[in-house]
């Protein structure tokens, strides 16, 4: 590939050389300096231009793959594809420099000497807790590498993008999420085909780098499976409804085969394939100023639980976040504030139980690399409505740089029967290679 | 999709918004081209060249760090409709861009799309990292540094390559777009003759900025820029990196220190203070101030406030 390009720029800048000596040559006439420089500046131009499509081509040659269809290596004519601008000129060369190249662009095969530009963006997460204190219910560790976080993700094509995030715990690993997002589909739809977090509410569609807390709320763990949360293979479909005034809506469909939670958070089985879960989202948004915005949501899900055939668990919640941040000081002040409400509706013998939490939390971003936050907790437990969890937390976290932050938090958790639980945790997360950005 | 009872309602919805959509598109194909920038500058060099055949809107704003942009849902309410979207590139909106990209539900813009345009294709890019990179030094651009735009040969170049993609993608008007480029590119060598001249006895001068934001514009004006109040790309000021910074300054005999509009003034001024040196808060963008508000101004505006700054300081 490289020789290739050093012959194409030493083709291309002989050829107005040679260019300009015949014309002054044939009309035996001394071009003045300005023609003269009017011409350097032309040739300048052209030496950026071709600088330009050679970071192109290094940086995202899959796009021209896919519109040439297999076979046909030494067709030689460049115009068989539309290729994007800025790859008409190498795509035009190759062929007839090198063949093998296109056409071993095969599902899966990078080919040719393009390969390491086409490697998926790479990156692992470390997520390292330390903790003190003492909890009945929930012990944690005094160390633990609490998360090893693998992402993968890249464009498939022009259609399509695909992210996996595997998580490895200290021993074993588990597939987080997987899957591909169809892009181009028509009328605007966007879907997602693979394993996932499902759309419910906020909490549960973050990744626990993503999370402003060590932990996760209590609601989350009493109600919609813990740190797993709802997360299943499935086919997800979302799209923007139109409304009026600079309104943002967007529904979002999911179903899934009906697993989530594991045996301390359970929430969905399907031990029938029919036993499907199913989660729809409806989000709003809105910006009250530049640096202000309301993000509004509610969602629903249902599936199969646990206590028997045809017992259902449903789910609904209500989450409202504010966010402010001023444009001007970006990067150094913002503010979070965010609540999320779930009602969880379990069928199982004798009755029914109905449970309800919530949490409200608050994050201060003081200065550049300082934040604080506070959180406050409230949940009822799925298969006991009447026990209820209470506790509160206080979060500060420094981050030395955009790739790795330190957090400390004091979490208090007051369990039935007034059985109190106090504890630190010292949290370490460092990020290495490109990550990709999460939704807002 | 499959289906198990007790939810038609969500059926119902979804069919809801398939119908909505097969009808609302369709509105939607106006004759003028809708494009979407990320910055504001890719914005006045499209309006430039597209004139009354576009309508081009940008995600960020011009007093606003490019790097950190919120993706905000209210930005895919843009990007839906759009044509055709123009980026800066070189990882500059890594962070916020992408997660727009994809939930955009806009097969016309998505990357590889001809709706798509890296506009750093076009350009002269400076500080290619060689050999290795590392974040030891920061967050660096690995293809390059991104702030390209201020340097008037650069404008011409993306405005003309700009110009091209609008004739692509609307080949009716084609001759109109070249025609407007012309008609800009003359107007752009003229307003360069004079700020060459304007900046020629200010040539060799030092000058220290708050990022790196600077290299294109300090190699047209012939700028020296001598040293950073970040320690790296990305890092807030460290006290140990400033007192270098100062002796540097006072070594090099520097009397510049230039801030974009989103940084804190805090430390450019104790460093203002100790060197006797003029701290300027210029515009990296359109828009970074109300009066301007094209590529033009711009420059009027940086080259009026490095001039004053560097007659004070003779």
């Amino acid at each position: 590939m490289t020789q290739r390009l050093t012959l194409l720029l030493v083709f291309l800048f002989s050829v107005p050389i040679v260019a300009q000596q015949s014309t002054a040559t044939a009309s035996s006439e001394r071009p003045d300096a300005a023609t003269l420089l009017q011409k350097i500046r032309d040739l300048e131009d052209r030496v950026i231009a071709l600088e330009g499509q050679i970071r192109q081509l290094k940086g995202q040659p899959a796009a021209a793959a896919p519109a040439q269809p297999g076979g046909t290596p030494e067709s030689g004519t460049p115009s068989v594809a539309p290729a994007p601008q800025g790859q008409q000129v190498p795509s035009g060369a190759v062929p007839s420099t090198g063949e093998g190249v296109i056409q071993s662009v095969a599902l899966g095969g990078a080919g040719g000497s393009a390969a390491k530009a086409l490697n998926p963006d790479m990156s692992m997460i470390g997520d390292f807790i330390g903790s003190a204190g003492h909890n009945p219910f929930r012990p944690s560790p005094s160390f633990e590498m609490h998360e090893s976080e693998l992402g993968v993700q890249a464009i498939i094509d022009p259609y399509a993008r695909g992210d996996f995030f595997l998580s490895f715990g200290e021993e074993g690993v588990t597939l987080e999420e997987g899957y591909i997002t169809l892009t181009a589909l028509p009328a605007g739809f966007v879907a997602k085909v693979g394993k996932f977090r499902g759309a419910f509410g906020k909490v549960n569609t973050m990744h626990n780098h993503m999370l402003p807390w060590v932990d996760r709320p209590l609601v989350n763990n009493n109600l919609v499976a813990g740190e797993d949360g709802l997360n299943d293979a499935g086919v997800s479909v979302q799209r923007i409804i139109p409304a009026p005034r600079g309104l943002f809506l967007e529904l979002t469909g999911q179903v899934f085969r009906g697993d989530s939670g594991d045996q301390q958070h359970p929430l969905f089985t399907s031990p029938r394939k029919g036993d499907v879960s199913a989660l729809g989202h409806l989000r709003t948004f809105k910006d009250i100023t530049e640096s202000t915005n309301i993000d509004m949501g509610a969602s629903y899900s249902q599936g199969h639980n646990s206590a028997g055939a045809n017992f259902l668990t449903r789910l609904y919640g209500v989450d409202a976040t504010v966010r402010w941040r001023p444009l001007r000081r970006s990067i150094y002040h913002s503010f979070v504030g965010r609540g999320e409400f779930i009602w969880s509706q379990r069928q199982q013998l004798p009755f029914e139980q109905r449970a309800f939490g919530f949490y409200t939390s608050a994050d201060y971003q003081l200065r550049r690399r300082w934040f604080v936050g506070g959180r406050y907790d409230r949940s009822g437990e799925a298969e006991d409505a009447s026990r209820i969890d209470k506790g509160f937390s206080a979060v500060l976290t420094y981050w030395p740089s955009e790739f790795s932050q330190i957090r400390g938090q004091y979490r208090f958790t007051r369990y039935p029967g007034n059985i109190d639980a106090h504890e630190l945790f010292m949290q370490v997360m460092f990020s290495l290679g490109a990550h990709g950005a999460h939704p807002f | 999709m499959e289906r198990t009872t007790g939810f038609d309602s969500v059926t119902a919805l979804i069919l809801a918004t398939l119908i909505l959509s097969f009808i609302l598109p369709t509105a939607a194909q106006a004759k003028k081209l809708n494009v979407v920038t990320s910055t504001t500058d890719m914005a006045a060099l499209t309006q430039e060249v597209g004139g009354d055949k576009v309508n081009v809107e940008s995600i960020a704003k011009g007093y606003q760090d490019p790097h950190f942009v919120e993706a905000k849902p209210s930005f895919l309410l843009k990007l839906r409709q759009a044509d055709l979207l123009i980026s800066v590139g070189l990882q500059l909106e890594i962070g916020w861009l992408p997660p727009l990209i994809t939930q955009s539900g806009n097969p016309r813009i998505q990357v590889g799309a001809p709706g798509y345009l890296d506009a750093s294709q076009f350009a002269e890019i400076l500080e290619i990292p060689q050999g290795t990179v590392t974040r030891a030094e920061g967050d660096v651009h690995p293809l390059g540094n991104p702030h390209y735009w201020l340097d008037p040969d650069n404008g011409r170049r993306i405005a003309r390559g700009i110009a091209g993609k609008l004739s692509d993608l609307d080949p009716q008007d084609a001759a109109y777009f070249q025609q407007r480029f012309q008609d800009f590119d003359k107007r752009l060598t003229a307003a360069e003759q004079k700020w060459d001249s304007e900046m020629q006895p200010y040539r060799g001068r030092k000058l220290v900025t708050y990022h790196r934001s600077f290299p294109n514009f300090a190699k047209h004006f012939g700028l020296d820029v001598i040293g950073y109040v970040e320690p790296r790309p990305g890092i807030p000021p460290t006290p140990s990196h400033t007192l270098e910074l100062i002796q540097l300054m006072k070594r090099e005999n520097c009397k510049v220190v230039l801030v974009e509009p989103y940084f804190d003034l805090k430390t450019p001024q104790s460093i203002g203070r100790q060197t006797a040196a003029q701290v300027v808060v210029y515009l990296p963008s359109v828009g970074g101030e109300k009066q301007v508000t094209n590529y033009f101004e711009l420059f009027d505006y940086d080259i009026a406030l490095l001039i004053k700054a560097f007659q004070v300081t003779q």
